[in-house]
């Protein structure tokens, strides 16, 4: 039946919600190292509470079982009963970590990591002071498993041997009606179970102009015959018998009758009750009208979010693409149309092309999300890492909020990883180190995202020890990255350490020497269509500073022509344009030629031998030439001339065609022509390539 | 007529898990995520039963039962908190606030309904 589908959709939102749970519960524990204050464990508690019914709910043993340890320790630590250690911290964030890997598990229907979860486990029972025997195992008593347990143990004896009957005197507490226990339903259910009679006992009753309509003054003995499990009968007064006399014996026992039955009516429903009944009605019914409008539903999207697939967007941001390629289809095709209906086609076109635009940024927002996706990861990070490395670091954090587009996001956050584990490694010096050189024990490493001029700038920042020239300069030598007589700036050494191969760490540590350099950083963050640039002060600190795209869905493009085609280049690596004069072209061994830019030498790459394209001359100084930059260097593309400039959608070309070297994708214009991206970084790498080393050196 | 269940829960799969059980049951639901929440639902509309969990941020289960007492059209609507096996304490906190019955956390459908047919 469709209940399990149900279910089975809702367990979904439990997993979704566990996510995040454990989310709160993991940043609350970080800062739970700082300031141990109650709010901030109530909320932890919390989490760890819901994830524990949760899971229980919806017959999640395990994940039930590992929670309630957790929630047992949260609860001591809640109420002051156990102090909040360092180790409790560390332990209860393995615990999330564990959790959340259980709850992926549980979610990909495989099997868990017992192991660990034992061990984590038998730590925690470890701090609850328990014998870790007693940690609560799949199956055994303590979590889910006794989900029946709901009645109270006094169900084993009576169950044994079961009587014919029971008898029952029962005085109810005098607020009994007041909290909406109803004797009469209650009646209805023992009614359920067997042959039933009560007769009430109205000894209590006081004089009417005494009486309280609200209050229960009645108490009733009441019969009841059947083979009824003890068990049942405590079910039934299970939530009236704390503060009155409940007497159950079996009927054939010797025990004295409860209440001398005093009053021979059997009233089922004694007047009273019929009061307290009506008094209610009226007020509610009155109450009802003005409220019907009441706003109700409040899903699970606190923050007003709905969850939709990537897929189903990016359909949409195409779709937004070919408006935008059909509205400027039209803006070409009005260029050569009857004058009189010129304006007001015009005038439409304009309309249109607002409209279209507006369409499409809106849309794009949709794959915008805030960089506090990527960031929210760090303070645990920093914490971890730190720990390990015996550092004593500050993590700020700025510009959460700043948004941009999911893609984007995803890929420049192992980048941020590494960048963020190399500062504290080789950036941050140790406490001692620090006080030594006069600085605050404490290191602070902020990371700082903005807007820039349609960028997106994020920056790293450390205020350690900055990166030591000399042994940089060393160590290119050393490697023949760079000339041995080469002279270069401070930024220009610097940034040496995004060459490939290039690494300082003496001893490579298992915190970022992963074999993953900085060099690959660089790669990642160009593929993006970004450039990352650092500048370092010894002793005082490194800025890392990454620029990217708000997007890649769409590009600044620059169009360029050559012959008969039509090449993009991104506005963003285009640094100059420039008329070529003959005296500064040389050619270097053999064919490649080199451009004099001021004082440097640019690899010249013409686009007509590369595409194979028939230009309008091949005489280099008929053309002009764009310089273009990407990681760190510089390369100068010769084209026929320079059209407009666009922003242009991307179309992949490998999901359309396959992938080509030097092609960063294609775009459809205006006309309908398809024209390549140029792949800037490729360009380049295989134009100083081709050049041979002597050129690499001429970093920004 | 259709009787109305205000659910109360921080934990949006367990308000789900309450809503899509109790909808199929023929109950009309109003969820809110909080006792502030449920209790300016309250101020506005009238239930004939109250299920409330008891952790819940900004106010708490017990705390609710026990204000929502003090409101007029709540004085004899029947209020169950869900709970753990484990708090025995909780129970009678709940009690003391005014609670009508619980819930022992974890149930199932099948549990919720008969233990909502109990006091509606």
């Amino acid at each position: 039946m469709t209940l399990d589908l149900e279910m089975a959709e809702i367990a979904k939102v439990f997993f979704q919600e566990s996510r995040e749970g454990l989310d709160v519960m993991e940043s609350g524990l970080l800062s739970l190292g700082a300031t141990a204050d109650t709010e901030n464990i109530n909320t932890i508690f919390r989490a760890a509470h819901s994830i524990k019914g949760g899971s229980a709910t919806f017959g999640f043993a395990e994940v039930a079982d590992f929670t309630h340890g957790v929630e047992t320790l949260l609860d001591q630590m809640r109420n002051g009963v156990r102090p909040v250690t360092p180790e409790a911290i560390q332990t209860l964030l393995q615990a999330c970590d564990c959790l959340r890997e259980m709850v992926a598990a549980t979610e990909a229907e495989k099997p868990l990591d017992k192991d660990r979860i034992a061990a984590l486990n038998a730590d925690i029972t470890h701090i609850l002071g328990e014998r870790p025997k007693q940690a609560p195992t799949p199956g055994a008593p303590g979590g889910a498993a006794d989900a029946g347990a709901a009645q109270p143990a006094a169900a084993g004896s009576a169950a044994a041997d079961q009587p014919c009957g029971w008898r029952i005197a029962f005085e109810p507490v005098i607020d009994l009606l007041r909290v909406r226990n109803e004797p009469t339903r209650m009646f209805a259910e023992l009614n359920s179970l067997g042959a039933f009679t009560a007769r009430a006992d109205v000894s209590r009753l006081p004089p009417l102009d005494e009486l309280d309509p609200e209050s229960c003054y009645l108490s009733w003995n009441i019969e009841i015959a059947g083979q009824i499990p003890r068990a049942r009968l405590d079910e039934v007064f299970d939530w009236v018998d704390s503060g009155c006399r409940l007497d159950i014996v079996p009927i054939g026992s010797s025990a004295p009758p409860a209440a001398e039955p005093l009053a021979s009516a059997t009233a089922p429903l004694p007047a009273n009750l019929a009061v307290s009944a009506d008094a209610r009605t009226p007020p509610a019914e009155a109450q009802r009208g003005p409220a019907s409008g009441t706003p109700v539903q409040k899903t699970a999207g606190e923050s007003g979010s709905i969850r939709v697939a990537t897929e189903k967007v990016d359909n949409i941001i195409n779709l937004v693409g070919e408006l935008l390629i059909t509205q400027s289809m039209l803006s070409g095709f009005a260029d050569g149309i009857d004058p009189d209906d010129l304006d007001r086609l015009r005038q439409g076109l304009s309309q249109l092309a607002r409209n279209t635009r507006e369409l499409q940024e809106s849309v794009m927002q949709i794959r915008m999300l805030p960089i506090s996706f990527a960031f929210n990861r760090f303070p645990r990070i920093v914490h971890d890492l730190s720990r390990k490395l015996g550092k004593k670091v500050e993590l700020k954090l700025s510009g959460e909020g700043t948004e941009l587009d999911k893609t984007v996001l995803e890929k420049i956050s192992d980048p941020l990883v590494h960048l963020v584990r190399n500062a504290l490694d080789h950036g941050l010096e140790t406490p001692d180190r620090r006080l030594a050189a006069g600085k605050h024990d404490s290191g602070t490493l902020e990371l700082a995202a903005f807007h820039e001029g349609g960028n997106i700038i994020i920056e790293v920042r450390d205020d350690g020890a900055g990166l030591n020239k000399a042994k940089i300069l060393q160590k290119a030598r050393e490697r023949a990255l760079i000339a041995p007589d080469q002279d270069l700036s401070d930024e220009q050494i610097d940034n040496l350490i995004f060459m490939p191969g290039f690494s300082t760490a003496e001893q490579v540590s298992d915190v970022s020497g992963r074999g993953v350099g900085m060099d690959v950083v660089r790669r990642n963050i160009n593929d993006l269509g970004g450039h990352v640039q650092i500048s370092s002060k010894e002793g005082v600190g490194s800025t890392i500073r990454i620029r990217l795209p708000l997007t890649l869905a769409i590009l600044d493009g620059q169009l360029v022509r050559v012959g008969k085609e039509v090449y993009v280049i991104s506005l963003l690596a285009i640094v100059e344009t420039i008329q070529v004069a003959r005296e500064r072209v040389n050619t270097l061994a053999g064919r490649t030629e080199v451009f004099r830019l001021r004082d440097e030498y640019l690899p010249v790459v013409k686009l007509c031998d590369q595409f194979g394209v028939e230009p309008d001359s091949r005489n280099a100084t008929d053309g002009l030439l764009v310089v273009v930059e990407a990681d760190g260097k510089r390369a100068g593309v010769l084209v026929d001339d320079l059209l407009a400039q666009q922003q242009v959608v991307i179309k992949s070309l490998e999901s359309n065609f396959k992938s080509v070297s030097g092609i960063a994708g294609a775009t459809i214009l205006g006309d309908g022509t398809v024209a390549l991206i140029i792949d800037v970084p490729d360009f380049i790498r295989e134009a100083v390539k081709r050049s041979g080393g002597a050129l690499t050196a001429h970093a920004a | 007529m259709v009787k109305r269940i205000l659910a109360v829960d921080d934990s949006a799969s367990m308000r789900q898990m309450v809503l899509f059980t109790l909808q199929g049951a023929g109950y009309e639901v109003l969820q809110a995520c909080d006792g502030v929440e449920a209790l300016d639902m309250a101020r506005t509309s009238t239930v004939d039963l109250v299920l409330t969990d008891v952790h819940m941020p900004r106010m708490d289960g017990i705390t609710l039962v026990r204000e929502l007492r003090t409101l007029p059209n709540y004085k004899f609507v029947p209020m169950l908190i869900l709970t753990t096996e484990s708090s025995q304490e909780k129970k009678m906190d709940g009690k003391s606030a005014g609670a009508t019955g619980w819930i022992v956390k974890p149930f199932n459908p099948p549990q919720l309904l008969a233990t909502v047919a109990r006091v509606i």
